[in-house]
């Protein structure tokens, strides 16, 4: 176990190096980063000066190695933007990130999976319908929609929630509902699936002509196995909140680490879009790997490969 | 504007019913917000309007541009002269302090002149500043500025973007220091920044109080708040005093709910179609010969989008500079709209049929295919090119855009020179590559004659219109909306002055 945990995590880090390396060729092809820095009615001296002095006017593989040679050692660089060591600008912003993505995935899964159950019981009756529609409405409706909606109603009309900003954990309420709402549909979907498929196979009969209780049925014997894509699922949309809510992020002015890294796009902030990307695809991979390891807790058979 | 916006603040707009805005007067703080992460308020190190607002109300310049007449007025100094073309002495204020306590004197002049001309200090708006060569004192209160080469709107920079910086504080804690914890001579002493998200203000009470106002609001609170409907949502929530930079649509909305003050003013912006007379991108193309450019600007309905789209205090301009600006002739040639003409003008230069050809741009969608409406109708296919600033500025350093929408902010500077200077003295930016408007723009940004400078400007914007090497489009404009209780008057160069401020 020792060993596959070894071979996952150097895997993790080639991954992520390669990411960081398409990104940094990408980033470049979006426009010279001396003209994003100067600003929109910078004279073209300006822009000389800059690149002179960030060493824009290096070959871009010099820049990229320059670039990792720090990054291996922590040293992550100074933000172009801010001027401040990106560390610290990360440092600040990725607590809003994680507290939203945890609450939100929290929120989902609360939501969806008991959802997802209780429409397998019964498929295609009432409950049934009722969760497709939340489903189909999750799925359907823009986040930044939704979010405005509830702004409308929660916090302008009923005066219950702030709109914006991240002061306390008040302001997370409607931003963990929208996010979480996001994901959903998919997670539900998906346990309502599983629920069906293993409610018709033979070890659920079984069960039942036992006449064991059906509450221990489906949460023992049917929800654990149904429930192995949902996790893998789950692991794959945890990683999504922490570095796509942007739209959610921008809403609700909640300046995270999802806002800082689309900013950085448009900034062209290099540094600090290198060590988001870096980060980020970090989280993937950590989370695509605990699932794993879930899952095999889960499931004895997948223990063996 | 796109439509989930719109409906997005309509539905806002539908609910705002159930509560009224309640202003902060009773705290004595104004509350308003930044679309933008503002990079460090130190404003030798940034770029953007939301920085030389903070900058207008925590630093004071040399001198000060009324924004209403126009005149320039002494500010740090009370007299100014040049000795020779390159020379400008100044005597300065006395009893001035910074509101860190550090008295303001001739050091502190000769070391913020000397630390932005320098380039090695990297400031990011080197126009700003790479005019001056040095400063020197000549006693405590006396100093004189030496140029490198005359520059005539030297006053309008010491007006504007040349603040005073504290010489021993700025020498200790340097630019990472100035942006957490900024400290100048303003009507505002800042008393926290959380960089890029929170600055709060607080009114100077040693303020010297002349030409500029002392503040009369207590306090100011900025947050950044990215979206513009959560702002309009906080707005309604009574969180928000000032909105900014409203878009037309939004501003007419809530207008019409006549419980807002709602402020348009004109904005020293102007929108411009570049076109490649130069043949910079293609030798031959179309652009090369003055008479599709001429048709083009006889095909474009301006008046038109200005009424539909633009709105508020915008005007079709003929000049290539903003009407506010010294030296900005208005009398040149103008092409009315007139698509039959345009078709006449393409047929005589050898493009009966029209032609297709790329179209850049890189804001205002709306306004671009509006045009593109407009060229197809005479023939003129336009394929649209849409990209972000910074990577069509590229395109456009390289000469690869033959024909393209492109603004200018002229960073408020209220002269010809901020605009023209730009775009027509032969650099990366300039299409037509006329060697004769180059002469004469670079003559008039070498002389500190003002009746000279207008007549060479004068000719140089006349051969501009006259060969169509740009059609100018139209000025932009600024919609303001304020809660009942905020008294302001808005200017008409997009900056906001905290300390003109008061409430009802």
């Amino acid at each position: 176990m020792f060993r596959f945990i070894l071979k996952r995590l150097g895997l993790a880090v080639l991954v992520a190096f390669t990411v960081s390396a398409i990104s940094f060729a990408l980033l470049f092809l979006a426009g010279d980063p001396a003209t994003a820095i100067a600003g929109e009615n910078a004279a073209s001296e300006d822009i000389a000066i800059i690149n002179a002095q960030y060493g824009f006017d290096r070959p871009l593989i010099v820049q990229y190695l320059d670039w990792l040679s720090k990054a291996v050692t922590g040293d992550l660089g100074q933000s172009w933007y801010f001027k401040l060591p990106v560390s610290q600008i990360i440092g600040d912003r990725l607590p809003t990130t994680m507290t939203l993505g945890l609450c939100a995935i929290s929120f989902a899964l609360i939501l969806s999976i008991p959802m997802g159950v209780a429409a397998a019981a019964r498929p295609n009756s009432i409950i049934d319908r009722f969760a497709l529609f939340i489903a189909v409405v999750g799925q359907a409706i823009p986040s930044f929609w939704f979010g405005l909606l509830l702004v409308v109603f929660f916090s302008i009309q009923l005066g219950l929630v702030p709109a914006s900003g991240s002061g306390t954990w008040r302001h997370f309420i409607l931003p963990t509902v929208v996010l979480g709402y996001y994901a959903t549909p998919a997670i539900m979907r998906l346990t309502r699936a599983g629920m069906i498929e293993v409610l018709s196979a033979d070890y659920i009969r079984t069960a039942r002509a036992k006449g064991l209780p059906t509450r221990k049925i489906m949460f023992k014997h049917a929800l654990r196995n149904a429930i192995i894509p949902v996790v893998s699922l789950a692991a794959v949309q945890m990683g999504f909140m922490l570095g796509g809510s942007i739209v959610v992020e921008s809403v609700f002015a909640l300046h995270g680490a999802g806002f800082l890294a689309w900013e950085s796009i448009s900034r062209n902030d290099l540094p600090t879009m290198q060590a988001l990307i870096l980060i980020f695809s970090m989280f993937y991979i950590t989370f695509t790997f605990l699932a794993d390891v879930l899952n095999a807790w889960l499931d004895p058979r997948l223990r063996v490969g | 504007m796109k439509l989930p916006n719109l409906l997005a603040a309509s539905a806002i707009a539908l609910s705002a019913g159930a509560m009224s805005a309640q202003a902060d007067k009773a705290d004595d703080t104004l509350r308003l917000a930044f679309t933008k992460e503002l990079e460090t308020v130190d404003i030798y190190f940034n770029s953007a309007r939301e920085g030389i607002l903070l900058a207008r109300a925590i630093w004071d310049g040399l001198l000060y541009r009324d924004p209403v007449t126009g005149e320039y007025k002494g500010n740090l100094a009370t007299e100014w002269k040049w000795i020779d073309d390159v020379t400008l002495e100044l005597k300065l204020r006395e009893g001035v302090t910074f509101h860190n306590g550090e008295p303001f004197n001739a050091d502190d002049v000769v070391y913020t002149v000397n630390y932005v001309a320098n380039p090695d200090n990297g400031i990011v708006v080197q126009r700003n500043v790479s005019w001056m060569d040095r400063a020197e004192k000549v006693d405590d209160y006396t100093v004189r500025i030496i140029l490198d080469a005359p520059f005539p709107p030297a006053e309008e920079f010491l007006a504007g973007p040349v603040v005073m910086y504290p010489n021993e504080y700025y020498a200790e804690v340097g630019p990472a220091g100035m942006a957490l914890n900024p400290i100048g001579t303003g009507p505002y002493k800042v008393s926290s920044v959380d960089p890029g998200l929170h600055y709060e203000l607080e009114a100077f009470d040693g303020y010297h109080g002349d030409p500029r106002n002392a503040a009369s609001i207590g306090k100011i609170d900025i947050r950044t708040i990215p979206d513009f409907n959560t702002q309009i949502a906080e707005f309604f929530n009574g969180q928000l005093d000032f909105l900014w930079n409203v878009p037309a649509d939004q501003a007419e909305k809530l207008d019409a709910m006549g419980k807002y003050q709602v402020e348009n003013a004109e904005a020293i912006r102007i929108g411009f179609i570049s076109m490649d007379a130069s043949g910079r991108a293609d030798a031959d193309g179309p652009m090369t010969n003055p008479l599709v450019r001429k048709a083009v600007a006889h095909a474009i309905d301006r008046q038109a989008i200005v009424d539909a789209l633009v709105k508020g205090s915008s005007e079709v301009v003929h000049s290539a500079c903003a009407k506010i600006q010294f030296a900005c002739e208005q009398d040149v040639a103008q092409y009315e709209y007139n698509p039959e003409k345009a078709k006449a003008l393409l047929a005589e230069a050898g493009y009966p049929d029209g032609f297709e050809i790329d179209f850049h741009a890189y804001r205002n969608r709306p306004y671009a295919e509006a045009m593109m409406g407009f060229l197809d109708e005479v023939g003129i296919k336009t394929n649209l090119v849409y990209l972000k600033y910074s990577a069509l500025r590229d395109a456009r350093s390289k000469g690869e855009v033959p024909f393209t929408f492109q603004t200018w902010g002229s960073y408020s500077l209220a002269d010809a020179s901020a605009i023209v200077g730009e775009h027509f003295t032969g650099g990366m930016l300039d299409d037509a590559k006329d060697a004769e408007v180059t002469a004469w723009v670079n003559e008039a940004d070498s002389t500190t004659d003002k009746d000279k400078r207008i007549g060479l400007y004068s000719k140089a914007l006349k051969k501009i219109a006259d060969e169509a090497y740009w059609l100018p489009l139209w000025s932009y404009n600024v919609n303001y909306v304020m809660s009942q209780e905020v008294s302001y008057a808005p200017t008409n160069d997009e900056i906001v002055r905290f300390f003109d401020f008061s409430w009802k």
